[in-house]
């Protein structure tokens, strides 16, 4: 069975993000970009499920400018077999992302598809459950624990807030691999191959940083938490 | 002579035999056993035992009276003058638990940017007032001032003799008028007045009133920033007053385009670099000790750490430095200068003297720009030799974007897996024998990955490398740091640690490790770990508890090796009290032969002209030896 798992190039998750001064987005010229969390432990999940003979073959699929084939050869790194890079120059939506995936996978044909519950930068959620959508295949979200038994479903990962609660610890990549990644093929195409148009029905009108803060006060009674609550709050 | 020469010989080396695992006496004499006709010969004896039985307390120091509280009560005002027995516990003990002095009392300075209390305005509205200061006799008291300030208070002045003659509502324009410039006045500069005739204005700092009321009552003092030493030097060995940097922790400024930053000592240095991060730069330095340690303290021991390998020490990046002396006097050496050949640099002298010589109260450093790609690699490797040769090669290839080089033993990692929590071996499929952590910083991401990723292929091809991960994001790249950074910590949880810091050839410096296991055997775990790149390598003994015979064992023998092989005692952590009687292993000249054994012995006539050299400077800048005491220099010559 092959299995093909999405992953997305994103703001390393360390780095501090800020705003454009334009507010059009978030600064990501500069900023180390690196593979999404989520979608770390999709293809590890994936690679272990190969390696217990569960599966024959991972495809590491990527959607995106030029520089996604870094993320594309990480993944290989990790023991991905073969990669895909979709060529897309600009942004991309969910549902545009989820219509190339369906072309890709009716092309390649995987018996299981594993993506990242949702991307760090834009926390949307939607890619896995639109796909299912448009593929009709089952799905399920929000995974802490895979285990196959004979049926297709496409899985969004859960990774839950706690440290604890992961799906599993994404393996390094270690230099054997690397070696071997660099003579693993990545097949590029377009969404003009897929037969996919890409338009986006969102506009993004302006980004901002959320309002700080502001710093607490202690009372000293609760006589003066209530006349707070009463006259200053006013919500008594 | 020949005679001389030929018997001094004999008997040294009849010594050697004969001490060897002889347990040392505490007390200084002349040691006569076997001297009979060498006479001729000055031996100077002086023993090493743990410190605390050798070293008294120099009973010139005056001991801290309720007058000297109050006084500095009066300097520093309530809050900052801490004599609460509970309270000085922590600053008491340094951060391994080793060293633990009685100080009594402990002083938090403020910044020097501050109004001056209110006590003393008041004193000086009074007297202007009463008329009480003429004002001829304080234009000339002030000749050398030709600030603003100055000008509008003798304005002020004037406006104030004719008071009387105002109507009611401008006199207290005029009071207003006045106050306000008196108030600037006062915050800005202030005259000591018997100093004007020479030094016209300098700024007064809490610190160098301390200094001065010490110095005239002979308190011994220690000026302690973060308390993270590792040689016991921030803490009093007795009661020594305790001076405190913490509170002066203003970033003073900042000039984005060189990238010189002028902070006050109390900085701490995380914050430092949060605040440096901003602006898209970066410290010269970096430390386990960061969340805690200042830099003041910082300069104060020149401190090493992670970064020296591409930036260089701090005596290259500090560009001034403000000095408070034992006396009181503020040296103010702090330019922003990148190049000054004027005179003679003193402020190297204090850059490195573990607060000796003089109390760091303002830094002026250069900070490095932030580059943006940072790569890291943990690799194993599978002896000692093949570390060396894969720390010439990346030189060579990696030249000018090689950050960091580090290396741990397979020792030291097994006890940070152990110990460290949410520690995890980057390369569980096998174990190895030696870990090399490498990093390189840059400004072209891609172009530096493959670069460094063909590096490191060649390597393994060639052997050199048996096997090694590369950092694919911050995270990663934080948990292999995690791990060298934690070796420390993971050494404290495992029990009691004999630390050494040695600075020795890099051929040679494994060597060292492998005979203290050959010589402690199965009762003592030696962990070897450390800065390749600098050849500065942390020698660790790891046992259960504390035992003077395992000491026994190391002590001597450490501090000889490293001696015989030209090395330093004390790389980076600085001598403190741990080693200040130390200082011969490695600051005497070449034809001297030093036996070391339970006891070592110098002839006098041969040894110590470098380090009565370093005497008599200490003599100079502090005559009555009240900045920490009993550190840095052997007790025997700081008298």
């Amino acid at each position: 069975m092959k299995i093909m798992v999405a992953i997305k190039r994103v703001v390393d998750y360390a780095v501090k993000i800020r705003v454009k001064p334009d507010k059009t987005g978030v600064e990501t010229t500069n900023v180390k970009m690196s593979m999404n969390p989520f979608c770390e432990i999709a293809l590890e999940e994936a690679l272990r499920m190969k390696e217990a003979g569960l599966a024959s073959e991972v495809v590491a699929v990527s959607m995106g400018p030029a520089k996604c084939v870094d993320t594309l050869r990480t993944g290989l790194a990790m023991g991905a077999d073969r990669g895909i890079h979709v060529d897309v120059p600009g942004a991309l939506q969910p549902l545009s992302v989820a219509k190339l995936l369906k072309a890709l996978v009716d092309s390649e044909k995987p018996g299981l598809l594993i993506l990242g519950k949702q991307a760090i930068d834009d926390d949307c959620n939607q890619t896995g459950q639109m796909v299912a959508g448009l593929l009709s295949w089952p799905q399920g979200t929000f995974a802490s624990k895979i285990s196959i038994c004979g049926l297709t479903f496409s899985a969004p990962l859960r990774s839950s807030r706690s440290t604890d609660l992961r799906l599993n610890q994404p393996r390094y990549a270690t230099l054997p691999n690397i070696l071997k990644a660099k003579s693993k093929v990545i097949k590029k195409c377009t969404p003009e191959e897929l037969n996919v148009p890409i338009k986006s029905d969102l506009e993004t009108v302006q980004v901002i940083e959320p309002p700080k803060r502001k710093a607490g006060v202690i009372l000293s009674s609760v006589d003066e938490l209530v006349d707070k609550l009463k006259n200053e709050a006013r919500v008594i | 002579m020949e005679k001389w020469r030929a018997t001094s010989r004999h008997l040294l080396r009849h010594f050697s035999k004969d001490l060897f695992d002889r347990r040392m006496s505490p007390s200084f004499g002349t040691f006569n056993r076997q001297l009979s006709s060498a006479e001729a010969v000055d031996l100077v004896l002086l023993s090493f035992v743990s410190v605390a039985t050798t070293i008294q307390r120099n009973p010139l120091f005056s001991s801290i009276s309720s007058d000297d509280i109050s006084h500095f009560k009066e300097i520093l005002g309530e809050k900052n003058v801490i004599h609460d027995e509970e309270k000085l516990v922590t600053a008491n003990m340094d951060w391994m638990r080793k060293y633990k002095g009685s100080s009594k009392l402990m002083l938090q300075p403020r910044s020097t940017e501050e109004w001056i209390s209110l006590s003393v305005v008041a004193e000086w509205i009074d007297c202007a007032l009463s008329g009480v200061w003429p004002l001829k006799k304080a234009a000339l008291a002030f000749r050398k001032v030709n600030s603003i300030y100055f000008q509008s208070l003798v304005q002020s002045f004037n406006l104030c003799l004719r008071i009387s003659e105002m109507p009611p509502h401008s006199l207290f324009i005029m009071i207003r008028l006045f106050l306000q410039a008196l108030c600037l006045f006062a915050s800005s500069t202030y005259c000591d007045s018997d100093k004007l005739g020479n030094y016209g204005t300098h700024l007064i700092l809490q610190v160098s009133q301390i200094l001065k009321y010490c110095n005239s009552r002979c308190l011994a003092v220690v000026p302690q920033g973060g308390n993270t030493g590792l040689v016991g030097g921030s803490v009093p060995v007795f009661d020594e007053v305790i001076i405190n940097t913490s509170s002066m922790s203003k970033i003073v400024s900042f000039d984005k385009v060189s990238g010189i930053l002028v902070c006050e000592a109390g900085c701490i240095l995380e914050n430092l670099v949060s605040f440096l991060d901003n602006q898209g730069f970066i410290m010269p330095l970096d430390l386990g000790a960061k969340g805690s340690c200042q830099i003041g303290g910082n300069v104060s021991t020149n401190a090493g750490g992670l970064r020296l390998f591409r930036y260089g020490s701090l005596h290259g990046n500090v560009l001034g430095l403000e000095v408070v002396l034992a006396n009181g006097t503020v040296l103010d050496m702090l330019r922003t200068l990148r190049k000054d050949n004027t005179g003679y640099d003193l402020k190297h002298l204090f850059i490195g003297s573990e607060g000796s010589l003089g109390i760091v109260s303002k830094v002026s450093i250069l900070t490095p720009p932030k580059l943006s790609s940072v790569n890291l690699a943990f690799l194993a490797c599978k002896d000692y030799s093949s570390c060396q040769k894969l720390l010439l090669a990346a030189k060579r290839k990696l030249g000018e974007i090689l950050s960091a080089f580090e290396f741990l033993d397979t020792q030291a990692l097994d006890l940070v897996l152990k110990h460290l929590e949410g520690a995890r071996n980057p390369l569980p499929t096998s174990m190895h024998n030696f870990y090399i952590l490498m990093e390189t910083t840059g400004s072209n991401e891609s172009y530096e990955k493959e670069k460094l990723e063909a590096f490191l292929l060649h390597s393994m091809e060639g052997g050199l490398i048996s096997d090694g991960v590369l950092a694919q994001d911050i995270n990663q790249a934080s948990s292999f740091w995690h791990i060298r950074e934690g070796v420390p910590e993971a050494l404290m949880k495992a029990g009691a640690v004999y630390k050494y810091d040695l600075s020795l050839p890099v051929e040679k410096m494994y060597d060292l490790v492998e005979e203290m296991r050959i010589r402690l055997g199965p009762a003592a775990n030696v962990v070897g770990y450390g800065h390749l790149g600098d050849s500065n390598l942390h020698l660790n003994i790891s046992t259960p508890q504390y035992d003077d015979a395992i000491l026994a064992q190391i002590e001597p023998f450490v501090y000889e090796w490293t001696s015989k092989h030209h090395g330093s005692i004390s790389a980076e952590h600085g001598l403190g009290l741990m080693k200040a009687d130390k200082i011969f292993y490695s600051k005497s000249p070449e034809t001297v032969s030093i036996i070391l054994v339970g006891s070592y012995l110098l002839p006098k006539s041969l040894c110590v002209d470098i380090v009565q050299l370093m005497a008599s400077i200490k003599r100079l800048l502090d005559p009555n030896g009240i900045l920490n005491p009993y550190k840095v220099l052997p007790p025997f010559l700081a008298s």
